[in-house]
């Protein structure tokens, strides 16, 4: 079978939907001149009804889609850049997440927000965010961050059935990864579970979007070494699969989270505080976190690069985790 | 329309703003005596601008509102007993129990949300447009916010989209003069908020918000200029709010400038009573309805200290379809 493009994932879950379901409509800005190849020939096929092009107005749009998902359509927002989330704080913090709460369950808000998290390219610090752990901070907001084309095709199609509103964080650095993507139209995996990448013994690695394949280079090279990495990926970040990773932990009884996020209260954080609370009997050494600092991201490159994860980063802390010695801060 | 229709509806004006009236001046008095909790927000003085606006309406429109919830649903219909019950927090509140105040929505009367973020409502009005556009069902959304929402870029973003969509909305800005305690004056560089319609092309009006039958005639014309797919409406409804922003917090935050007598004197209840005694209803018979209506305040607001207040495990329902976690220390 051929390979897939992430990218291509996300073309195909979204086309798949469209033609499955009517209610699915699409809109956000150029999304009909198809800017990032997710939406190659939409226009065409579905016609400019159900493949909108917005202004430049996200909290509008961004909100119209929650009117009209309360009024029965399903709609696919496509924001682009995650940074572009933030004019539309207000509508995603306020309106979508809570609106099924507020007024008791009588809101029903099937909508995906799907947004790229474009760093790593000279983007400069604008550009270049990862900010899924705000919205975690929110009750309300289902999270996704699938690291492979795999994923992320039957990650989209469950979110766009899902009746709750899932903000798809879609992580630029993974864009070319290839997958075999199953042609059932019906392939879907369901939010909230995670999957181990790579089965290992000696420390568990919890990585979140773009950091799962550098976690796996990592364990390859560990791997040389004598080190036995297992690879978590949560795949969905809320509800976040506690289980699988404190399963894992619980065999390892070492762990290291890797996240592309700032590190202050990231995913990272939150998932190094559920291993702790949960099966700190298990641990033999602290758990790591490799982030990235919290500093902006500045446009040259080389002072840029080495901000984020990077499997130098992972391995060091793995090796400071197998010296039995309680150790500093990766 | 046939005689006895217009009586019909003009009676059913009458009932709903005597039921928004009674059910605040109810709501205020129990609210200074504790047995609301939190910020209660009153529509007293402006229930010919609900009232007028939701009989302009089909039953199955879609409407969405701002923090001043309270006359909005009842102006579209809503039954008294779940909306006292929410102002009591009790399980039987039209929210569970989870929104109060600010938030009381019916949506079995085509409600879509009572926001209580300033402005946030009308991209929602919008996108509520947009589906019954997408859907054909010919149904429009109206949505209420008020003259301080104006210069929130929520409702222009809102507003831009939905025309340059002609998406079937119909925004109603309630100015009352004041937001919390700041004149629009102070606000807005503009002296009629319907100007700020202009910068979209869009229809407006402006209507004596104090009169229902003149605002229940404009937003009729607006319902029908925008559910037959010539684009959204903006009406500004100039009315007044006899309360404060909110009321019992021990002082009047509003600077008022002796222009609240003058209003008062043009009080939507009692002018549209004189307007119906001149046409010939008998005042005996609006009396009854009023003696009915206190029986239905009363009623509800039985109904309401009578429910149950929501359990521990309901604070974790509705956050998503299914419910979420609840911690131990809280099942006890
Ligand atoms: C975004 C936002 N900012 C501030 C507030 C606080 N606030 C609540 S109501 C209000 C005044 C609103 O005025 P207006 O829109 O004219 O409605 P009115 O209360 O007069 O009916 C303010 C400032 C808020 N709820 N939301
Ligand atoms: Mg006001």
């Amino acid at each position: 079978m051929a390979k897939t493009t992430f990218l291509d994932a996300i073309r195909q879950a979204q086309e798949e939907e469209l033609e499955r379901d009517e209610k699915v409509f699409m809109m956000g800005e150029d999304i009909v001149c198809n800017v990032f190849g997710t939406t190659t020939d939409f226009a065409e096929k579905f016609g400019l009804e159900r493949v909108r092009d917005t202004p430049i107005s996200e909290n509008g749009f961004i909100g119209a889609g929650a009117g009209a998902a309360m009024v029965g359509m399903r709609p696919i927002i496509d924001a682009t850049i995650s940074s572009f989330l933030f004019p539309a704080m207000d509508q995603i913090v306020s309106i979508i997440a809570k609106s099924r709460y507020i007024y008791g369950g009588q809101a029903k808000l099937p909508l995906v927000i799907r947004s790229c998290m474009f760093y790593g390219n000279s983007n400069a610090a604008q550009h270049s965010d990862r900010p899924y752990a705000m919205f975690m901070n929110v009750p309300g907001l289902k999270i996704i961050a699938p690291s492979s084309a795999y994923d992320m095709k039957g990650m989209l199609k469950a979110a766009i059935r899902d009746d709750d509103p899932v903000l798809c964080f879609e992580d630029s650095t993974c864009w070319m990864n290839k997958s075999e993507l199953p042609d059932d139209p019906d392939f879907l995996i369901p939010l909230g579970k995670g999957d181990i990448k790579k089965e290992g013994n000696d420390i568990s690695i919890i990585a979140v979007a773009g950091a799962v394949p550098i976690a796996l280079k990592a364990a390859a090279k560990l791997e040389e070494e004598g080190i036995s990495i297992e690879v978590v990926d949560p795949r969905t970040l809320v509800p976040l699969d506690r289980e699988i990773i404190c399963n894992s932990v619980r065999k390892t009884g070492r762990a290291i989270t890797v996240d592309p996020a700032h590190q202050t209260c990231s995913a990272a954080s939150e998932i190094s505080a559920t291993i702790v609370e949960n099966v700190f009997d298990a641990l033999k050494g602290p758990v790591l976190r490799v982030t990235t600092p919290d500093t902006h991201l500045p446009f040259s490159p080389d002072i840029e690069k080495p901000l984020y994860p990077n499997v130098d980063r992972i391995c060091a802390a793995a090796r400071q985790l197998m010296d039995a010695r309680q150790t500093v801060s990766a | 329309m046939s005689q006895n229709r217009k009586n019909d509806r003009d009676l059913e004006k009458y009932r709903r703003m005597q039921r928004i009236r009674q059910f605040e001046d109810l709501a205020e008095s129990i609210h200074a005596q504790g047995e609301i909790p939190g910020a209660l927000h009153t529509y007293a003085g402006m229930e010919a601008s609900g009232v007028g606006s939701c009989m302009a309406l089909r039953d199955d429109d879609y409407m969405v509102g701002n923090h001043r919830s309270h006359g909005h649903p009842i102006a579209k219909g809503a039954k008294l007993r779940p909306l006292m019950a929410e102002l009591l927090g009790k399980k039987t509140g039209v929210c569970s129990g989870k929104g109060g105040s600010m938030h009381l929505s019916d949506f079995s009367v085509g409600s879509l949300g009572e926001t209580s973020i300033v402005g946030s409502g009308v991209p929602v009005a919008a996108g509520a447009a947009l589906g019954a556009k997408m859907q054909g069902t010919g149904q429009v959304a109206l949505c209420f916010f008020g003259d301080g929402a104006t210069s929130e870029g929520a409702a222009h973003e809102g507003m831009n989209l939905a025309a340059v969509w002609k998406l079937p909305a119909i925004f109603v800005c309630e100015n009352n003069l004041y937001g919390m305690s700041t004149p629009v004056a102070n606000a807005v560089p503009v002296k009629d908020l319907a100007d700020r319609a202009k910068a979209y092309a869009m229809k407006s009006f402006i209507v004596d918000g104090q009169d229902v039958d003149a605002v229940e005639a404009a937003v009729l014309e607006a319902a029908e200029y925008a559910r037959s797919g010539q684009g959204p409406v903006f009406v500004e409804t100039k009315t007044y709010r006899y309360a404060d922003h909110a009321v019992n917090m021990g002082r009047d935050l509003t600077p008022r400038g002796g222009e609240e007598h003058e209003w008062k004197a043009r009080d939507p209840l009692t002018l549209y009573r004189d307007r119906l005694e001149e046409a010939g209803v008998d005042g005996a018979m609006l009396d009854t309805i009023e003696s009915e209506i206190a029986d239905e305040v009363a009623d509800a607001l039985k109904f309401a200290r009578d429910s149950e207040y929501p359990q521990q495990h309901e604070a974790f329902t509705d956050v998503f379809v299914d419910p979420v976690p609840m911690p131990a220390y809280l099942r006890a």
